[in-house]
């Protein structure tokens, strides 16, 4: 019985697993330029959010203490 | 079929006061909404709206013009923090405090772009709300939060609400729902650092949410918080409709992430009113599963179903969209319409992109978005999950503020995508939707203000000068739209003249 995953999926897995199989020769390199951009990207992003961050992370993140909600 | 339904959601936000541990946040999240209150448009009358808290209600009631269900204030005082701020605004949404949180509840919409369109709004309301409040002299800047956890073990809500038919049986929505709701945050997770209540494990996961749920059913939404929750408060017609009340969401501040959030599960809603799904997707053990999937970014963690099977969490994703598709296409084929068909795409899109590289999705989902600066700062700084700094960018990713919210940082600089062109975003802060009963309620406000004496979701409450008080129910949130009411508007100078139409 736990193992029956393999029959069932019409939709999910085997889906997945079909897609993957056949496009995976265009994927990877889409994939790493993608990743790449992003990497590029990050640099210049993070060094932007530096500048807007709160001082004193440690301090600041300790302060924040909310009174229970929904 | 069709994504269109009624819906809103209510986001109780964080609040902080920098460098004053000792501020009362009933008190400050008084402030924002009185602050915002203040606002040229809600002070025309010269009086507060929705204003149960006010000591008169009781009486006022006695005063009531009864038509169709019975108005019960004790009721409605219940459901109130008495005392504490309470603004309805002119575009049909509720702004007040609840527990130690400023709130906003959306008007009421059809779907879910208007949804997110008047959910950004509450965003900005509540920015402006505290930036009002800082201009007070003596008065510290108040911080805003659009999120979940205090990462020290207090959790609040961002809640959904959907009207059903209330021929459902509710049974079918614990059944058919819960794998959903169990599995629906690979999709609108919001995103933490640090697991477990308190988040004192070091790690990232999914959802800000999912630590917090501990029991599959239940009325709660502060202590034993369940999947599904049973409040059934419809402000609507009791025998037609029921309004199911979603405590499990996370707040998002990605306009994608809450449009599928809201797009996918009224789809799944309408398939449980058509009982058009099937008992096969039932997890063993939703309440630990949901944790599970939540610590697991990579989403290979595979959930046990109550048949055996074992499947990620993205699996029965699109189990789900498959379903929903083949019943779209069958129901409505080429006519279904363009929303619907926008949700699905999307919503596919973001799962193939999630089973190839969750990095894929990270300008449009907000745990992706998220995950992705941390990464760059682990690498970068080589730190450690239980970095304060990396606490700091998940606290601050959902700062309200333009200037400082990461969130906004990003698509400042066109990092996250989004939906909604931001001048509407401006005037849905004062414009109700055009197509549900929040038209009525918000045009009064924003024309009789002074003859308004009170409003709820189902009600509005005049005083023109008549002995009693006159209360006109909306029992039909599709009824008071523009197309039946807007031309009132245009012809009457007073709620008077309006009352002395629609009575007569």
């Amino acid at each position: 019985m736990a193992t029956q995953d393999g029959g069932q999926s019409q939709s999910g897995k085997s889906r997945r697993e079909d897609e993957v199989d056949e496009v995976a020769p265009e994927v990877n390199p889409e994939v790493a330029e993608r990743v790449e951009q992003i990497g590029e990207d990050v640099d210049d992003l993070l060094d932007e959010i530096d500048a807007v961050l709160e001082e004193n992370a440690e301090e600041f993140v300790r302060g924040y203490v909310q009174k229970g909600g929904q | 079929m069709s994504v269109r339904r009624i819906m809103g959601t209510e986001v109780e936000y964080g609040i902080s006061v920098p460098g004053q541990p000792g501020a009362n946040p009933m008190v400050t999240s008084s402030q924002v909404v009185n602050a915002y209150g203040a606002r040229p448009e809600l002070t025309r009358g010269g009086r507060a709206r929705w204003d149960y808290e006010e000591e008169s209600p009781l009486r006022d009631a006695r005063g009531f013009t009864y038509t169709g269900t019975a108005y019960d204030p004790a009721e409605a005082l219940a459901d109130e923090d008495l005392g504490l701020a309470n603004v309805i605004l002119t575009n049909g949404a509720r702004l007040y405090v609840d527990h130690a949180h400023p709130e906003y509840s959306t008007p009421e919409v059809t779907n879910p772009l208007d949804l997110v369109l008047w959910d950004k709004a509450g965003e900005r309301v509540m920015a402006e709300g505290a930036r009002r409040a800082a201009t007070i002299p003596g008065s510290h800047p108040i911080h805003l939060y659009k999120h979940n956890t205090d990462n020290k073990g207090s959790s609040f809500g961002a809640h959904e609400n959907y009207l059903m038919r209330r021929q459902t049986p509710f049974a079918d929505i614990v059944t058919y729902l819960t794998p959903f709701f169990v599995t629906r945050q690979i999709v609108c997770g919001a995103g933490r650092v640090g697991i477990g209540q308190d988040g004192s494990q070091a790690g990232y996961q999914i959802s800000q949410r999912a630590d917090f749920f501990e029991v599959e059913v239940g009325l709660e939404t502060t202590l034993k918080r369940p999947i599904i929750n049973t409040r059934d408060e419809p402000h609507s017609d009791a025998d037609k409709y029921r309004r199911l009340h979603v405590i499990i969401g996370d707040a998002n501040l990605s306009e994608i992430s809450t449009y599928l959030k809201l797009g996918t599960t009224a789809l799944i809603l309408t398939m449980i009113e058509e009982k058009a799904l099937g008992t096969d997707l039932g997890i063993a053990d939703p309440v630990a599963e949901l944790r599970s999937v939540s610590h697991d970014p990579s989403l290979k963690h595979l959930m046990r179903l109550r048949d055996g099977r074992r499947l990620t969490a993205l699996d029965v994703q699109w189990a789900y969209y498959e379903r929903v598709k083949s019943f779209v296409d069958d129901r409505t084929g080429s006519d279904t319409d363009e929303m619907t068909r926008d949700v699905l795409q999307r919503w596919e899109s973001v799962l193939e992109r999630l089973g190839r590289d969750p990095m894929l999705c990270s300008q449009e989902l907000d745990w992706v978005a998220k995950l992705r600066l941390l990464e760059g700062y682990r690498e970068r700084e080589n730190l450690g999950w239980a970095s304060s700094k990396l606490q700091l960018v998940d606290l601050q990713y959902a700062d309200v503020r333009e200037e400082k919210g990461l969130y906004h940082r990003l698509v400042a600089r066109g990092a996250m995508k989004t939906m909604l062109d931001p001048q509407r975003v401006e005037l849905a802060m004062v414009e109700p939707p055009d197509d549900t009963r929040a038209y009525f309620r918000g045009r009064c406000l924003a024309k009789y203000a002074s003859e308004v004496v009170a409003a709820s979701w189902d009600s509005v409450i005049f005083d023109v000068g008549r002995e009693a008080l006159v209360r006109v129910p909306m029992m039909e949130p599709e009824k008071g739209t523009k197309k039946h009411v807007g031309a009132l508007f245009d012809r009457c100078p007073s709620a008077k003249d309006l009352l002395e139409i629609i009575t007569s």
